[in-house]
C-alpha cells in the first residue's frame, strides 16, 4: 500500500529537492521580511512591537503542526508496520523542536514590552514549555535507544502522551484566564486581524514552513544514507 | 525610512533581537543538518572505495547506492 514511499523510490526526489526549496525559501523570506518589517502597519495598541507576531505566530503554528503530524507517522507506523513512517517522523523533529524553542524566545521578547514582563506561568506559555519537553525526550530517546524495536516503542509512546498538550496548548487561551491573547485568525469564522497584517503573516508561515521541509529533506536524506552504510558494513 | 526601521517607536531593541534570534536559528539548524549530511555521505563514500569489486559490484545494484556515490560526486 505505501510502496510509492520506499526510501529506495524517493530517495532520487528527496536528494536533489532541497536545492530548490532553499532557493524558494529565500525568495520567500526576503519578500516576508520586507512585507513584515517594512511595508505592513504597526498596530494602534502595540506599534511597532507588534511587529514579533511575525516570527512568533508562525513558529508556534508550524511547531504544533509538526508535533502533530510526528504523532500521526508514529502511531501509523505501528498500525502498518512501515518503518518510513518512523524515518519521517524522527526527521521532523529537529525543525519542529527549534521551531518551538523560537515561539518561546520571541514570545518572552514580544512580552517585555507589552506585558511588562518576560515570562509568565500562563496556562498557553506553561504548555508550549511542556511541548519543548516533548520534543526534547523525543529526540533523546533516538539517541539513547539503539534497538530499533524499543525506539520505536519509546517515541511513540511519548508522542501520545505529549499530543495530549497539543489541544491544551491550542484552547488555553478560551478555558483559561491567561495573559496571552485569544486567537486572532479562525478558520471556520472570521478573522479579527486586518488583511494588511494577515498578508505578511502569512507569507512568513510560508517561509517557515518552506525552511522546514527544507530541513526536513537533509535529515531524511542523511537517515537514509545512515542506513545504507549500516548495509554497506553488512556486505 | 531607515531611521525608522532602526527605530520603530522605541521598539526596535524588541523587534530587531526577535528577528534576530529566529534567523540565528535558521542558520544554526541549516548549518549542524548539512554537516551531519556531508558527515554521512562522506564516510558512504569511503566505505564504498575501500570494498572489492565483486562487493562494490553487488552494492551498486541498488539504486540509491548508484544515487548517493552521484551526488557525492557532483558536491
Amino acid at each position: 500500500m505505501f510502496k510509492i514511499f520506499e526510501p529506495n523510490k524517493i530517495f532520487q526526489i528527496t536528494s536533489k529537492a532541497p536545492k530548490y526549496i532553499l532557493f524558494l525559501f529565500v525568495i520567500v523570506l526576503t519578500v516576508g521580511l520586507t512585507e513584515a518589517l517594512i511595508l505592513s502597519p504597526e498596530d494602534y495598541k502595540q506599534s511597532d512591537a507588534v511587529r514579533i507576531m511575525y516570527v512568533h505566530v508562525p513558529s508556534a503554528w508550524i511547531s504544533l503542526g509538526i508535533f502533530s503530524s510526528i504523532t500521526f507517522l508514529s502511531i501509523s507506523g505501528f498500525i502498518f508496520k512501515n518503518k518510513n513512517f518512523f524515518l519521517i517522523a524522527k526527521s521532523l523533529a529537529p525543525s519542529g523542536f527549534v521551531f518551538n524553542i523560537i515561539a518561546l524566545v520571541t514570545g518572552a521578547i514580544w512580552g517585555k514590552p507589552t506585558w511588562g514582563t518576560w515570562w509568565a506561568w500562563d496556562a498557553r506559555i506553561t504548555s508550549m514549555l511542556i511541548l519543548a519537553l516533548f520534543f526534547a525526550m523525543y529526540l533523546i530517546a533516538w539517541r539513547i535507544y539503539e534497538k530499533e524495536e524499543r525506539v520505536f516503542k519509546i517515541t511513540t509512546f511519548i508522542t501520545i502522551v505529549g499530543i495530549i498538550n497539543v489541544p491544551i496548548t491550542k484552547y488555553s487561551v478560551d478555558w483559561w484566564n491567561t495573559l496571552h491573547q485569544p486567537a486572532s485568525i479562525n478558520i471556520l469564522a472570521k478573522s479579527s486581524i486586518h488583511s494588511s497584517m494577515l498578508f505578511p503573516l502569512l507569507l512568513m508561515t510560508a517561509a517557515f514552513a518552506l525552511f522546514s521541509l527544507l530541513i526536513f529533506l537533509m535529515k531524511y536524506n542523511t537517515e537514509l544514507i545512515k542506513i545504507k552504510n549500516k548495509g554497506l558494513d553488512r556486505l | 525610512m531607515i531611521n525608522e526601521l532602526l527605530f520603530m517607536n522605541g521598539y526596535a531593541v524588541y523587534v530587531l533581537s526577535a528577528f534576530g534570534f529566529t534567523l540565528l536559528s535558521f542558520l544554526g539548524l541549516y548549518v549542524i543538518t548539512k554537516l551531519q549530511f556531508v558527515k554521512e555521505q562522506s564516510k558512504f563514500v569511503a566505505k564504498f572505495g575501500s570494498l572489492n569489486p565483486k562487493k562494490a559490484n553487488s552494492a551498486k545494484t541498488q539504486k540509491i547506492n548508484k544515487e548517493i556515490l552521484a551526488n557525492a560526486l557532483n558536491n
